[in-house]
């Protein structure tokens, strides 16, 4: 696995810690899936952050900050700052949405924001599409990983456009690479890791489960096994039959 | 003089972001502040002055994906 500024990751899962029924699932769901980082946001204080933070910090997890819900770069980049020293960090999963119904980041507003928080010392996980040129600008603003979408947050639809990604992953094949948001199943997250991505991202499909702790454990398997067959080198898929029994030896009968 | 926290018209007496924490019961907490859509560092809310009609955030950490 790439390292993600610096830091080899125990397992290519990240987990999200929202929507979860009850503090004691979202501990079984980390505990069963083996995930070694965990999203987190910022919002009001409304009694029951404190509480959260104790949780968070008995997961033993890197902590992933995110800016979600920022449309502006001056949000972003704000609710970042405040992130960095919440959190003690310089992680910070960049969101900046550009548009209500999708939740699709707003390239224009992501490249800026990236440029200006890397440039604060940020290390920055812009969350992003598959567009190949936008990534080439996000890296050089100062984007050292890039968290490209499997489709809408929160659809649970996969990877919406499994060839963008492909290409995304061939055309720059030294950069950490999370599939970040979308994914439904772990089948999934298996095939984002066959692609060669480094890790996945996902809340919805495993706090929304019916049981979410063996969920989360699904996903975990899924993306060891996905690991495991990529760095097996995966044969070519073929057009055509080709008898894998032996034709030599066969009996005339 | 009159404030808004978190969206909240609130009386206050403090003169400081600080100040204001403290008064409100945060004095202690692990929050974040901005003071009209600027980061306030921590460090600096004991200097950070608050004025009339000022919009202060505190934040906490919080679920999020």
């Amino acid at each position: 696995m790439r390292r993600f500024y610096g830091v080899s990751l125990e397992t290519p899962l990240m987990l999200g810690t929202a929507q979860y029924p009850s503090p004691a699932v979202l501990e079984a769901a980390f505990r069963d899936s083996q995930a070694s980082v965990a999203t987190v946001s910022l919002r009001r204080e409304a009694g029951k952050g404190q509480a959260f933070w104790q949780i968070i910090r008995s997961l033993g997890v890197h902590v992933l900050p995110n800016t979600a819900g920022c449309h502006s770069v001056q949000e972003a980049v704000t609710t970042a700052k405040m992130a960095r020293e919440m959190f003690e960090t310089n992680w910070i999963k960049l969101e900046v949405i550009g548009h209500a119904d999708t939740l699709q980041p707003d390239p224009f507003g992501l490249l800026e924001a990236t440029g200006v928080l890397a440039a604060d010392g940020f290390e920055v996980f812009p969350y992003t599409t598959e567009d190949q040129v936008l990534a080439g600008r996000l890296l050089a603003a100062g984007a050292q990983v890039l968290m490209p979408w499997g489709s809408p947050i929160g659809s649970g639809l996969g990877l919406n456009n499994r060839y963008g990604l492909k290409m995304l992953r061939a055309a720059f094949p030294d950069v950490p690479m999370v599939i970040d948001a979308g994914l439904g199943l772990p089948s999934h997250a298996t095939d984002a890791m066959e692609l060669g991505f480094d890790a996945v991202l996902l809340n919805t499909a495993v706090a929304q489960a019916g049981d979410p702790a063996a969920m989360a454990r699904a996903f975990g398997l899924a993306v060891q096994a996905g690991a495991l067959a990529r760095g097996a080198d995966p044969m070519e898929p073929r057009e055509m039959a080709v008898p894998s029994t032996p034709v030599m030896g066969k009996a005339w009968l | 003089m009159k404030i808004e926290v978190n969206g909240a018209s609130h009386e206050v007496q403090a003169a400081t972001v600080a100040g204001v924490l403290a008064e409100l019961g945060w004095g202690e907490a692990r929050v974040a502040t901005a003071l009209n859509g600027a980061f306030v560092p921590k460090a600096a809310r004991g200097t950070m002055a608050v004025t009339e009609g000022d919009r202060l955030e505190v934040l906490a950490p919080m679920q999020g994906g």
